[in-house]
């Protein structure tokens, strides 16, 4: 809470520059709308606003759920041999290789034009940061805990679920907490390709009939969304990890 | 508990080539204390390492042979320099932690006994975060005596600690783990003349065991056969001798 002066300083700087950018070079609307203006179509929309920055809180939260779920188990899995890691991470990495932009089209394709894909695509776009943040952590258990594990002869099983994971668990926040900023791209990048709802959906559609204003609109509270789902996942995460 | 073994080790080290210590011949006494001393460097952690079955660097070229022929993997407890506590544990489910990580279902109240004995009553559901260098090195002590195992590696569990301190824990350490096959390096004299009932120098050319005073352990590190044989031993360690 104590950030939220600064936050509020920081918007207000934002504002200030894009309307003395207005003032000075006065762009026509469609170019730049102003700060009143973006806040008038906002308000005149913002039933339509709220209808669909729900759908896009949905597929991203459903994403979200979905990515750090597998995200998670993979990495547990990959944990247990090194073998299977080092045959597996190189296929993980090449499904990062491919643009998310390049697989959105393929995902519609075969998902449709509803929820489905852009729960997929969250998902895709989050599943990485999860995996590798947890597997680094699950896999670096320093050596004098390493010691105690061998000495005590623990079970490798027993060792995963009472040293291993709680070890990791600082790293898989990290992970956790870049899933939230990433999973909303996936999701409008979703919508982008293919769909007749959703935050995404409804900028095209602005862009399409020059209602920048509206555009400028989608986008603030977009942004609004993700500042706000990764703020408040971020406090509850630091609440429930252990700190040294 | 079955009878400590005694622990005879022959060999040396090797590490890139080079030998880290001479070849040693060494026996570790059934239920005593051996504490190893020798110059930074010279290979005593891996001396203990060795003999406990953990990773070290090089390779060891010998052999560890336990009086009774039955390995020593499974009946051996550590302490290292470092508490290894658990941050995110109480301190009570710290000392219980060799049962849980092997799937036992631990002793709670002798683990509850024990930390009282030891001065931690008052801080059972602690977290390690919340207490002293001295206090959590206790918790590790009681983590290590709850394993009850007949042969206990010692790696200068006590350096990190004011001099106070100190003297505490070798009392308690000497105290609980009498009767046990204890291995401790130390790079400190009064502390190998304290507590060891054979004291051995490892150098570049070999071990050598020094004699120690005749009194029980834990001795009082003031008594003069006590200074005068950690003078003795400084003397050598500073290469006066």
């Amino acid at each position: 809470m104590r950030r939220l002066p600064t936050a509020g300083a920081a918007a207000c700087l934002a504002l200030g520059l894009w309307q003395a950018v207005i003032w000075i070079a006065s762009p026509p609307p469609f170019i730049l709308p102003s700060p009143a203006r973006v806040a008038g179509a906002a308000w005149s929309s913002r039933a339509l606003l709220a209808e669909h920055a729900g759908i896009t809180l949905v597929e991203v939260l459903l994403g979200l759920a979905l990515g750090i779920l597998v995200g998670a188990l993979v990495a547990v899995a990959l944990a247990q041999s090194a073998r299977a890691a080092s045959l597996v991470m190189p296929l993980v990495v090449l499904t990062q290789a491919v643009p998310v932009f390049a697989l959105a089209p393929i995902l519609t394709l075969w998902f449709g034009y509803g929820i489905l894909a852009k729960v997929l695509m969250a998902a895709l776009i989050i599943f990485f940061p999860v995996l590798s943040a947890f597997h680094d952590g699950l896999t670096r258990l320093p050596p004098g805990l390493t010691d105690l594990v061998r000495i005590m002869n623990a079970t490798p099983a027993r060792t995963m679920l009472h040293l291993r994971i709680p070890h990791a668990l600082p790293s898989f926040a990290v992970g956790v907490k870049m899933a939230f900023v990433y999973a909303p791209i996936g999701a409008v990048i979703g919508e982008w390709v293919g769909s007749s709802r959703g935050l995404g959906y409804l900028m095209l559609l602005a862009n399409g009939r020059a209602k920048t204003d509206l555009m400028f609109a989608c986008l603030i509270v977009l942004a609004v969304l993700t500042v706000t789902l990764y703020r408040v996942a971020g406090a509850a995460i630091d609440r429930l990890v252990w700190k040294d | 508990m079955s009878a400590p073994p005694a622990i005879t080790v022959s060999g040396h080290h090797a590490l890139s080539g080079q030998a880290l210590f001479a070849p040693v011949s060494l026996r570790f006494g059934a239920g005593q204390w051996t504490c190893i001393l020798g110059p930074s460097g010279i290979g005593k952690t891996t001396l203990l390492r060795t003999v406990a079955g953990l990773d070290c660097a090089g390779t060891f070229v010998g052999r560890v042979t336990p009086s009774d022929g039955r390995p020593i993997d499974g009946r051996a407890s550590f302490m290292a320099q470092s508490d290894l506590l658990l941050p995110w544990l109480s301190i009570l489910e710290n000392a219980v932690l060799g049962a849980r990580l092997r799937g036992q279902a631990p002793d709670l109240d002798r683990a509850r006994r024990l930390l009282a004995r030891i001065g931690l009553g008052a801080h059972l559901s602690a977290r390690p975060s919340a207490l002293s260098g001295g206090m959590r090195q206790r918790a590790a002590l009681a983590r290590t005596l709850l394993e009850d195992r007949p042969v206990v590696f010692l790696d200068e569990p006590f350096s990190a600690l004011d001099a106070a301190t100190r003297a505490d824990m070798q009392t308690l350490a000497a105290e609980h783990l009498a009767q046990k096959t204890v291995v401790l390096v130390t790079h400190d004299p009064a502390e190998a003349i304290r507590l060891g009932h054979q004291v051995i120098l490892l150098t570049q050319e070999g071990a050598r065991i020094w004699p120690v005073p005749e009194a029980r352990t834990p001795r009082d590190a003031y008594a003069p056969d006590s200074v005068a044989a950690q003078a003795g031993l400084m003397a050598l360690l500073q290469g006066r001798a």
